[in-house]
């Protein structure tokens, strides 16, 4: 067990140490000099410009600028904001959460919507049901969030006045970040009238960021359930005369299972993808429009951090399931 | 497109009764799913808007008529039939630079999967067949690329190269590199041992050829169908590329780039939203469509 996971922990160095070259290659090819972008137009004297380059190491040779980077992220220095002169680490565990708390509602909205859909669509398959489904999935796959966004704002937030436009709580409130989850901060000092200002704010980002993990989780749901339906072990669960729903509930969905959880967790990335924009339709406070914010304002450092960041969480998150999974099916860990 | 479709695995000998044609029976395959028959109608027609724009649109798409501002389409109140579709803040006609924007996605879509694919191609091409040291190195890059969320490294890409509708194509291209070499690699790894390609290789056939001529056509299928898959993705991210400011500049007429400049106008005249999006929407779902049917009728697992 412990082999299995430390070979799956191996495997995962080389992608992080790529990932940590490739940003620094990155922040490399923007034009102009990192000074002269700090130091905006109004120039510097010569003697100062020398001494700024020293002081940040941009006079050594590229591979010690390269494994100083390295060193300093390993020890959890991902530079400092050129804007606000924060760390950018302390920047992005402030945000952070936010974004997490999105995306886990997403995730939430996606899951509960989706398996349903998908296993009721397998079950009545080629039905009206089945069609309608595999149509709107389609759909929402195809839906540019951004425009949805704005469609959901227009009707729901303009038209009807049900929920609000942007943000994540209403400005009546002040909450302080005990977790960073606005729905459970809220709750452990006891402002109901704030947790619902902050559910009320959730529901359409949420809606947004999920509609494309609904569709992935409902149309591969459908398919591995029609997969397993054919199996001989289902035919065998009808003929010694269980009920359908315990056939369905209890022999199929649970073998279905094992690929859907696996599209779950490969959605996390297109989660923190589609973070940035839906974050920039809500002004969601989270790392996608911070991210955004820091290429309008040109904070490379800020922008070199936060993708190495998110890079990083998105790595550890698959390295989790993987992980998971080993511990879930003897047969993955045991393979080769 | 359709004339490599004809792979030779399927050519007839000398059989009793011929069987048909390669193209015939892709096609007989492909009819039974109306949703892509409804999608390839949908492309071509905007394919042939996209390549007809200056002669289709009434206007040109830049021109502003100052007496016409948010004019609405032609079926609000105040409506006129010399705008169907209305005009947008500073008096520029929807439609026709919705026309022009269909050009320019047909455009981002072909750029975008030719590059992308031939990169991919090579790369996967040359991991599948050498193996080894190659194998790993390519592969290992392609796998750093993955693991970045795709709309984030089109962003940070996109912010590097500077804002404007070639970085934004050059930004989704590299994206979308790592499906075409691992799909590429998978399939040729599935060849690269069968009898055909020992024989060929036996024959003396150079690396080039058994690469190019021996093995490729036979890796074509799940390509086609990623290929198509390739456009959606594409025209939904450089559109996202435009609504972030990121991708074509305005007064350019791409789709996103529309929807973003004319943000604010959402409340008074939701028609200058409603139509770029539902455009991007529509194609989308027509190459999505399309590529699903093309996966059914050429994945011959599926098709008995």
């Amino acid at each position: 067990m412990l082999r299995f996971i430390l070979t799956r922990v191996s495997l995962v160095i080389p992608t992080f140490l790529g990932i940590t070259f490739l940003t620094f290659i990155l922040i490399r090819l923007v034009p102009g000099d990192p000074i002269e972008v700090r130091v905006g137009e109004r120039g510097i004297a010569p003697e100062r410009l020398a001494q700024f380059r020293h002081d940040l190491g941009l006079d050594l040779p590229l591979w010690r600028q390269f494994l100083d980077y390295v060193w300093n992220v390993m020890t959890g220095d991902f530079g400092v904001s050129l804007i606000t002169h924060n760390s950018v680490l302390s920047e992005f565990v402030t945000l952070f959460p936010a974004t997490l708390e999105l995306a886990l509602a997403a995730m939430l909205f996606a899951t509960l919507l989706g398996l349903p859909a998908g296993i009721l669509a397998a079950v009545k398959r080629g039905s009206l049901f089945d069609h309608g489904v595999m149509g709107i999935s389609l759909t929402g796959y195809s839906m540019p969030i951004f425009w949805w966004g704005l469609l959901l704002i227009l009707f729901f937030s303009v038209g009807l006045g049900w929920t609000p436009v942007s943000g994540r709580l209403d400005l009546l409130y002040y909450i302080e970040p005990t977790t960073g989850f606005m729905l459970i901060d809220t709750l452990l000092v006891g402002e109901y009238g704030a947790f619902w200002s902050a559910l009320h704010h959730l529901i359409l980002p949420t809606i947004v960021l999920g509609t494309v993990p609904l569709a992935v989780v409902a149309r591969m749901t459908r398919s591995a359930m029609l997969e397993v339906l054919g199996e001989d072990y289902i035919r065998t669960a009808h003929a010694k005369g269980l009920s359908d729903s315990r056939v369905i509930g209890l022999h199929a969905l649970r073998n279905a299972l094992i690929p859907v959880v696996t599209v779950i967790g490969l959605q996390v990335g297109t989660l923190l993808g589609g973070a940035i924009l839906t974050e920039t339709i809500f002004s969601w406070p989270g790392i996608g429009k911070w991210l955004i914010e820091s290429i309008g304002r040109r904070d490379y450092p800020a922008l070199q951090g936060g993708v190495l960041l998110i890079a990083t969480s998105v790595i550890a998150v698959n390295l989790l399931v993987d992980v998971l999974y080993g511990v879930l099916n003897p047969r993955i860990r045991h393979a080769r | 497109m359709s004339a490599d479709l004809s792979t030779p695995s399927a050519a007839p000998v000398a059989a009793p009764s011929r069987p048909p044609h390669p193209l015939l029976e892709f096609w007989y395959h492909f009819k039974q799913n109306k949703g892509s028959l409804l999608g390839l109608v949908v492309i071509l027609a905007i394919a042939v808007i996209a390549i007809f724009a200056e002669l289709l649109a009434p206007y040109d798409p830049n021109i502003q008529f100052r007496d016409a501002i948010l004019a609405p389409p032609v079926w609000y109140d105040g409506g006129t039939w010399r705008f169907i579709l209305g005009t947008d803040d500073i008096g520029r006609d929807m439609m026709s630079r919705l026309m022009h924007g269909a050009r320019l996605s047909m455009m981002i879509g072909l750029i975008v999967v030719t590059l992308s694919l031939a990169i991919g191609l090579a790369l996967g091409l040359l991991a599948g067949f050498f193996g080894g040291m190659v194998d790993v190195l390519i592969m290992r890059f392609m796998d750093i690329l993955l693991a970045l969320p795709s709309l984030l490294l089109a962003v940070v890409v996109a912010a590097i190269l500077g804002p404007g509708l070639v970085n934004a194509m050059l930004a989704v291209s590299v994206v979308v590199i790592p499906h075409y070499a691992r799909l590429t690699r998978a399939a040729v790894l599935a060849e690269v041992n069968r009898d055909y390609v020992i024989a060929s290789r036996v024959a003396g056939a150079g690396p080039l050829r058994l690469m190019l001529i021996v093995v490729l056509p036979n890796c074509v299928a799940p390509l086609i169908v990623q290929a198509t898959l390739g456009f959606s993705t594409a025209i939904l991210d450089a559109a996202a590329l435009g609504f972030l400011g990121l991708g074509a500049q305005p007064p350019t007429p791409e789709w996103g780039t529309m929807l973003a400049s004319s943000l604010q106008f959402l409340q008074r005249a939701p028609w200058v939203v409603t139509w770029p999006g539902l455009s991007i929407l529509v194609t989308v779902l027509a190459f999505n469509l399309l590529g699903d049917g093309l996966r059914d009728a050429l994945d011959p697992k599926l098709k008995r």
